[in-house]
């Protein structure tokens, strides 16, 4: 197999890992959703619990990291050989792209890896590296796992982190809402038949996963 | 009808350019896009002025020569055609037209609106042709071909080569033309013997000449004249993953 | 007078060819690398003839106007392209296409060139399918034809509404295939301004670099001019606007003969004229007239309303109106060939029946054909063709009757050529619409295609070769000889004197003068009278250009406006030789209508016993006269008939 970084290469490795990303993003809005159901925080902590100690995971994370770190990184090289292709900029430009979204990939990306820096920072950097999170007590019992929850419910219970959380995940469900139809695109998956469902698809994905989990930071702060 | 023009003037290829105002009067509704540029000229070279330099030949939408980007939009706001085809009942009287050249750096600006796309021929004799050569061929009906993939066919050799697809894209892309000329290949018999190393080629050498990436923005198809149709996109990164893999 | 030898090989017709290619020199595969051949224009008789002659080993250079090979205007063929595949299975074959273009052209091709073009139309269509051409096709897979004017049969094959352009991609990439090889060595956006020659002989080129302005010298064993048609004369016509004679003319200077000059096809399906600020016609494809319908109204009362704006045409009803080509031609209606269809027109807009704001337009009606097959039928074979005209008139054809009236489309004069598609320069050869000789007084439609790829692909790779066979002997031209030195300056002399005139008037203004006088008295109809005024007046204008054009910019750099100066000083030159051969020719045939010559119905009638020749000019010189040679044309294989498109 010889795979030499061509323009056509290069998209569908950025497609492969969006649509990676894309499971990674319902598994882990499934688990966040556990906090609503569950006001002790319990089945939100066992679950995350495992999640930080199950060997197998534990290497799959890394395979995330792999992704994400693909992604971005062929993100920016794309971009930047899109900007270096029309050196002088139109004067005038009329919108004639057809997913409106498609236009501001860059921009929404870029936010989304802040978001994604101060995110990492405040949950796994703090409990992984500096292990700063108090255990979980439930019912008086120390049961020996992080309180991963309070962490969350904390975070959420700051109006100026909930704001920031929403727009970013606005932001997000922008970039899906292109990301999902263009991954398919760009692995060549285009028919008369299936196009159509696959956009259509694709708006519900984003719209679901934006307001998913934007759903979270709302219910805890109006009912702190 | 009058009109302001805000034009893009600049003298050679490497040399600085600017927009220059140009108000025009009294022009038909009936006139086309160009005739309304000749009659600009017509009163510039009167007034002993360079004449605009614009690409432009058959003026009946075929041969891909016309370009310019008229108020934001490859060939002008109206839809399937090519700048020769646009007439001036589109415009409102006394609007202001901002006309500028088709923009990427594979295709440099030769003079005012006129740029050089040979970076396309390159791109076909990079592979896209079926290699045989004249004569010694079978029966034309010998090889029987699928009415539905003879006109899927036809729809991307409606190309007409005119860059509306680069002059559009947000990343100055060339997929959609290359993609049209490799999926009038892959649809046909005749093109399949080759279609590996012509759809390679093809990728590497429009990589080459600095065309920016296919970020699936759809522009291209909005602004083609011939409204080829970004499924050709898809089939070409069909047919190059396929080639990739085997 | 010199007697033109068209070198037409002896034997029966159908052999002729055969035995050429039998009997021909043959260069053999070392020595096609040592010879050169440069081919002026990228349509689709220069880009084929490129591709094969480089597929064969031979070194070509070719040179385009536009910035891309692709763009010529062989690209803005709408219709079809004719062969003899008979695969309808309704009756046709190679001598009865052979028979439908002689009589077509009115018996004024000549016999031999015209046989042999329909014997490798057949070819034509395999290696076009071969290359990826994708035409239309039935639902068994199997390729489509349809019917065309002045023919019987369905031998018309097409790609959608664009064959022209889908049969020059595919020569194209041919071509683009033997420049990757580095075996074509390809120049765009060059203009050819001479022919050099050397002891008689076609030698090298001199062409003008669009872009910088500067003139290069080009040497080859011999050059092949595929330049195209002439119809730019008119001004308005359907052509490119680069389309030019200059290529064409510079040979007849040169001592090339330019061949039945006046030989003018006008298209009847245009979209007719809207302002004096127009700078071309747009053309209908002809197999419109499959379906519509062509009347005016039988009332003039009727006529003048219309033309007033007062009444629309779905108002007048059935019996008001006048089918004029049914009535007349029943056997053909709607189908007789254009030179027929056109003047038809012109005859009742004379009349005062015209349509339109100008009542210079005649009706092409869809209903019935609307109604018989449905709109979506009638979307699918014409949908692109519906559309074009709505955008230019802003009127929907699915309701409103079209409007079309006759437009200079196509000239089947140009330079005179041989069997061997060779001109009277030695090693200067001339295919497509440049050379005349296949459509004589008039060109059926879906012909164009099949002669330019005819002679692209078929003929010139033969006659060509024969030509060089003797020239393997002679090393790379050096471009530093005096012949090319003064050549050059031949050509800089007419740069410098344009700029030298400073006037006040454009370019453009001059040609548009021009146009109308060919249009009035060299045009659709002609008469003794105006042709003899057309020469005074053409003389006059001559002089007024070189005395007040308006060359703006400068020598060096793109500079459109001395580009089209140049090109309409050969066209102030062209235009008198074609009324002069129209006024040389007492009679009317196809194209060319003297309206002294006529039958009592007002049919074009031919004398065969004094004109049944090809005129082929001989130039001598700026301030005389040139010298008409008569090629007699003799047919062997045809009953020489008045054309009859009333009956079958």
């Amino acid at each position: 197999m010889n795979l030499s970084y061509s323009s056509i290469t290069k998209k569908i490795w950025m497609s492969l890992m969006g649509l990676f990303l894309m499971i990674f993003l319902v598994v882990h809005l499934g688990i966040n959703l556990l906090l609503l159901f569950d006001p002790t925080r319990e089945l939100f902590n066992e679950v995350a619990h495992f999640m930080g100690t199950n060997p197998i995971i534990q290497i799959f994370q890394w395979v995330l990291f792999a992704g994400f770190a693909i992604h971005i990184a062929l993100g920016v090289i794309l971009q930047i050989q899109n900007w270096i292709a029309r050196p002088k900029r139109y004067k005038v430009k009329a919108i004639s792209e057809d997913s409106f979204f498609s236009k501001f990939m860059i921009h929404t990306g870029i936010i989304i890896l802040i978001f994604l820096v101060i995110h990492f920072a405040n949950f796994f950097i703090k409990v992984k590296v500096f292990h700063g999170v108090d255990d979980f007590i439930l019912a008086g019992v120390n049961t020996g796992m992080e309180d991963m929850g309070l962490l969350v419910v904390k975070l959420f219970e700051l109006p100026e982190y909930v704001i920031g959380y929403i727009i970013v995940l606005l932001l997000l469900g922008f970039h899906l809402d292109h990301a999902f139809q263009s991954a398919f695109q760009s692995l060549g998956l285009n028919h008369p038949k299936y196009t159509p469902c696959i956009k259509g698809f694709g708006h519900v994905y984003a719209i679901v996963i934006s307001l998913g989990y934007i759903l979270i930071p709302l219910v805890i702060y109006f009912t702190k | 009808m009058d009109l302001k023009l805000k034009i893009w003037r600049q003298t050679g290829p490497d040399v600085e350019g600017k927009f220059v105002h140009y108000p025009v009067h009294n022009i038909s509704k009936d006139a086309s896009f160009l005739e309304m540029m000749d009659i600009l000229n017509e009163e510039l070279v009167a007034n002993g002025e360079e004449p605009v330099a614009f690409d432009h030949d058959c003026r009946e939408g075929i041969c891909g020569m016309c370009s310019l980007f008229i108020n934001g939009h490859a060939h002008g706001p109206d839809d399937s055609i090519t700048t020769c085809q646009l007439h001036m009942r589109k415009f409102k009287d006394g609007e202001t037209i901002v006309i500028e050249p088709w923009r990427a750096r594979p295709f440099p600006i030769i003079k005012d609106l006129m740029v050089d796309r040979s970076a396309f021929d390159l791109i076909i004799q990079a592979g896209g042709y079926v290699s045989i050569n004249t004569g010694g061929v079978p029966d034309a009906n010998a090889i029987p071909i699928k009415k539905e993939n003879a006109d899927l066919a036809m729809d991307a050799a409606a190309c007409i080569g005119c860059g509306a697809c680069v002059a559009a894209c947000k990343n100055a892309s060339a997929m959609l033309f290359v993609s049209a000329k490799v999926s009038q290949f892959a649809l046909l018999p005749q093109g399949k013997i080759e279609a590996k190393q012509r759809v390679e080629n093809m990728v590497a050498k429009m990589d080459d000449l600095g065309f920016g990436n296919c970020t699936n923005t759809y522009a291209c198809e909005a602004e083609c004249p011939k409204d080829i149709s970004v499924a050709n996109i898809a089939r070409m990164n069909r047919e190059f993953l396929a080639a990739k893999v085997s | 007078m010199t007697k033109l030898d068209s070198k037409v090989p002896s034997g029966p017709i159908a052999e002729k060819w055969t035995n050429y290619k039998a009997h021909q020199n043959l260069v053999n595969p070392a020595n096609k690398r040592k010879i050169d051949v440069i081919i002026v224009g990228t349509g689709l008789a220069g880009g084929a003839a490129a591709a094969s002659l480089s597929e064969l080993g031979f070194n070509v250079k070719v040179f385009c106007i536009q910035d891309s090979p692709r763009r010529a205007h062989s690209i803005a063929a709408q219709g079809g392209i004719n062969a003899a595949k008979n695969y309808p299975n309704d009756g046709d074959s190679i001598y009865r296409l052979f028979y439908d273009t002689v009589k077509g052209g009115d018996y004024r091709a000549r016999e031999a060139n015209v046989y042999r073009l329909a014997e490798v139309s057949n070819n034509i269509i395999d290696q076009c399918v071969a290359q990826g051409v994708p035409f239309a096709r039935e639902y068994g897979g199997l390729l489509d034809n349809r019917s065309f004017g002045g023919a019987l049969v369905s031998r018309t094959f097409y790609a959608r509404g664009q064959t022209g352009q889908q049969l020059l991609l595919g020569a194209y990439s041919a071509l683009s295939k033997e420049i990757n090889k580095g075996a074509v060595k390809m120049y765009t956006r060059r203009e050819m301004m001479d022919i050099v020659k050397i002891d008689g002989k076609a030698r090298g080129i001199i062409v003008r670099d669009l872009v910088t302005g500067k003139l290069e010298r080009h040497g080859a064993h011999a050059v092949l001019l595929a330049t195209g048609g002439y119809g730019n004369v008119f001004f308005l016509s359907t052509n490119a606007m680069t389309s030019n004679g200059s290529a064409a003319w510079k040979a007849y200077k040169r001592g090339a003969y330019f061949a039945d000059p006046s030989f003018v096809q006008i298209h009847p399906t245009c979209i007719p004229v809207h302002g004096d600020y127009q700078s071309k016609l747009t053309l209908m494809s002809e197999s419109l007239r499959n379906d519509g319908r062509i009347w005016v109204p039988k009332k003039k009362v009727d006529a003048q309303k219309i033309q007033k704006g007062e009444l629309s045409p779905v108002k007048i009803p059935e019996e008001d109106r006048d089918y004029y080509l049914e009535r007349r031609y029943p056997a053909f209606g709607n189908l007789v060939p254009r030179d027929v269809a056109s003047r038809a027109a012109k005859e009742r807009c004379d009349e005062g029946y015209g349509v339109g704001n100008t009542g210079l337009a005649v009706y092409l009606d869809f209903k019935d054909a609307i109604n018989r097959l449905g709109k979506n039928v009638i979307e699918a074979r014409y949908g692109n063709l519906f559309q074009m005209y709505e955008k230019i008139v802003d009127e929907n054809p699915y309701e409103t009757p079209m409007m079309i009236y006759p437009a200079i489309h196509y000239t089947m004069g140009g330079t005179w050529v041989d069997y061997e598609l060779q001109s009277t320069i030695p090693g200067l050869f001339v295919g497509g619409e440049a050379n005349f000789s296949d459509h004589g007084a008039n060109r059926l439609g879906a012909s164009a295609l099949m002669q330019g790829l005819s002679d692209g692909y078929f003929v010139l790779p033969y006659t060509m070769q024969n030509y060089l066979a003797d020239q393997i002997n002679v090393p790379h031209l050096a471009t530093d000889s005096a012949e090319f030195e003064q050549t050059e300056k031949d050509v800089q002399d007419i740069i410098d004197r344009l700029f030298v005139v400073k006037g006040n008037k454009t370019v453009d203004s001059f040609h548009k003068r021009l146009g109308l006088i060919m249009w009035d008295y060299v045009g659709m109809a002609r008469n003794k009278e105006g042709l003899e005024k057309a020469i005074v007046e053409i003389k006059e204008l001559r002089k007024e250009f070189w005395g007040n054009v308006n060359v703006p910019g400068e020598k060096t750099g793109m500079n459109v406006e001395l580009e089209k100066a140049l090109r309409l000083v050969d066209f102030l030159e062209l235009g008198e030789l074609m009324a002069r051969d129209a006024l040389d020719r007492n009679e009317s045939c196809g194209g060319h209508f003297r309206e002294e010559y006529k039958t009592e119905e007002g049919e074009a009638m031919r004398d065969d016993e004094n004109y049944m020749y090809v005129s082929a000019w001989e130039y001598k010189g700026d301030d005389q006269e040139p010298v008409l040679h008569k090629e007699p044309l003799v047919y062997e294989n045809i009953e020489v008939k008045q054309r009859n498109y009333k009956t079958a």
